[in-house]
């Protein structure tokens, strides 16, 4: 196994938000992770990243225990976050945000260089000198992606990338991720659009009040009344 | 004459850039103002003219000021101010710290020096004096704008064309995506202290040599002139802190040369007032100051 999650918590001061969760991904896979607002879905991934401590439990990457390792370490290991609201160096070129990720690539050869990541989003390469900040919010999506591609990731970790962007270009970026799949890049794909999320992915876990509540390969999840239940209304 | 005193101005004016540039990359990267800079540019001064009291040579002095005045700045980021960082509330408990720290590194070298006024030996730097377009210039001044120069230009290149100035910004735009592509923020916030207290001290050593008058409180002043200069350039920016630093300079040689003596910084004040109520965030707005802090 490429990860390996057993029994993580992670608490906020009285709030907790991920109670005893434990998920495998395989090299190659590409995994969804889908629930509600408030499931505890970022706050599972921030703490695969070291961004927010885990409180108990153990993460295993490659081998390793990293859950108490800092955020740098970690993805200097090549467990890259491309997280929730973009995050963007918005003072910077857009040029110089995909350089920033090469950065954390250090020994590990990337598939994904700069031209790589311009073929993937044409668009970047035509604002490469601007400044991110004042990119669109789709653009700045696709350069925080583009920006985890170029630190030559192990295992890619996507929390909502679809979020806040309008149809033409969720497909434009869903698209680019069915490609990075048949590429054979390993990723962790959080997304609320469940129909979405399981269309792409080999597997699937639900999180609902910190805890996986439904697991199994994607095709089945779509097809769980559960599940659609949960999603009649946004069946888009 | 005028123009004398502008090339005068113009060449303090390079000194004051060097201390105002290392006072404002750290305002720039950690919104902290820290105080303690004067002292360390005192170090400086004191430890040049030790190094060359000893009998070796001046360079050796700057270099050694150099890597005690940065080692000293990351002491001072390490005791005053990266655990007041984790409580979120810095800006005004670092003013507080950072006052200690200036106090204590001045009480330091008070007693180390007894409280006398040194001065470098005569022959330190040979007195040498150019004469141009009726322009009089002395080596020592030639010298102090090519140390100026070659340093102001350095970080220019450092911060603006390579991959280290790079990983800065990025501390600066937004410390937490820092962190995710494998950025240390504690390790750059140590590097660029570092690079701070480098710059204070190669501007105490060359004010030292310029008006041999090295005294355990020599820093106080130009922390002053920093604080004019750094507001007037716009907090953080680099561009504007430098061009900031040569007006200043050139409006404090004019006022000296041409108006009653103690009227200097009353003058200079009021032109701050007066710019600041035109420009309120400084001579570069909003545009430069935000080069280097990110806009979120
Ligand atoms: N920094 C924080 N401090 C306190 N509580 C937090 C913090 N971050 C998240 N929480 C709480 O933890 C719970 C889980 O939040 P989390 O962001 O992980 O949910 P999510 O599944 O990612 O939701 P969304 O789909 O809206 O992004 C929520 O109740 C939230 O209020
Ligand atoms: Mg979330």
């Amino acid at each position: 196994m490429l990860l390996e999650v057993r029994d993580l918590a992670v608490n906020y001061s009285g709030i907790q938000a991920v109670r005893g969760v434990s998920l495998d991904i395989a090299e190659g896979e590409m995994v969804a992770l889908i629930g509600a607002n408030g499931a505890g879905k970022s706050s599972l991934i921030n703490a695969l990243s070291g961004v927010v401590r885990a409180a108990s439990g153990t993460v295993t990457f490659e081998g390793a225990e990293i859950q108490r390792m800092s955020p740098w370490s970690i993805s200097a290991r090549g467990l890259i976050q491309v997280p929730e609201g973009r995050l963007v160096f918005s003072a910077l070129s857009v040029e110089e945000n995909l350089l920033l990720g090469a950065t954390a690539a250090k020994g590990r050869k990337a598939q994904f260089g700069l031209a790589e990541v311009y073929d993937l989003f044409p668009i970047l390469k035509e604002r490469r000198n601007q400044l991110a900040g004042s990119l669109s919010g789709g653009q700045q999506q696709m350069l925080a992606i583009g920006r985890g591609l170029m630190s030559g990731p192990r295992l890619l970790l996507l929390d909502e990338p679809s979020l806040g962007l309008a149809p033409v270009i969720v497909s434009q970026v869903f698209r680019a991720l069915m490609e990075l799949r048949a590429q054979g890049l390993t990723t962790l794909l959080v997304e609320q659009n469940a129909n979405l999320a399981l269309s792409v992915s080999d597997r699937a876990y639900m999180m609902e009040q910190g805890r996986i509540v439904h697991q199994g390969p994607s095709r089945q999840m779509a097809e769980d009344p559960d599940i659609i239940a949960l999603y009649m209304g946004q069946t888009a | 004459m005028i123009a004398q005193q502008l090339l005068n101005g113009l060449i303090v004016g390079g000194v004051y850039a060097l201390f105002a540039l290392g006072f404002t990359l750290v305002f720039g990267i950690q919104k902290i103002l820290n105080l303690a800079h004067g002292a360390i540019f005192t170090v400086g001064a004191f430890v040049s003219w030790y190094v060359v009291s000893l009998g070796l040579p001046l360079l050796l002095g700057i270099l050694a000021s150099i890597v005690v005045c940065g080692l000293l700045s990351m002491l001072v980021e390490f005791v005053c101010f990266s655990r007041l960082r984790k409580t979120g509330d810095e800006e005004f408990g670092a003013i507080i710290s950072s006052i200690g720290a200036g106090l204590v590194i001045m009480t330091v070298v008070q007693r180390l020096s007894n409280t006398r006024v040194l001065r470098f030996p005569f022959e330190t730097f040979p007195v040498r004096i150019y004469e141009f377009a009726g322009l009089r210039i002395t080596l020592l001044q030639l010298f102090m704008v090519g140390c100026a120069a070659l340093l102001v230009l350095a970080l220019y290149i450092l911060i603006y064309r390579t991959s280290f100035g790079r990983r800065i910004r990025a501390v600066t735009d937004n410390e937490r995506a820092s962190t995710l592509v494998a950025i240390n923020p504690n390790a750059t916030y140590r590097q660029v202290y570092f690079i701070s207290g480098a710059l204070a001290g190669v501007a105490g050593v060359l004010v030292g040599l310029a008006f041999s008058s090295i005294h355990f409180a020599m820093g106080e002043p130009y922390l002053l002139f920093a604080f004019v200069i750094v507001i007037l350039g716009g907090l953080g920016s680099i561009l504007g802190a430098t061009i900031a630093a040569l007006l200043f300079g050139m409006m404090q040689t004019l006022t000296i040369a041409f108006l009653p003596s103690g009227l200097t910084n009353t003058i200079i004040f009021l032109a701050l007032f007066l710019i600041l109520m035109v420009r309120p965030n400084g001579l570069f707005g909003k545009e430069a100051a935000g080069a280097l802090r990110g806009r979120r």
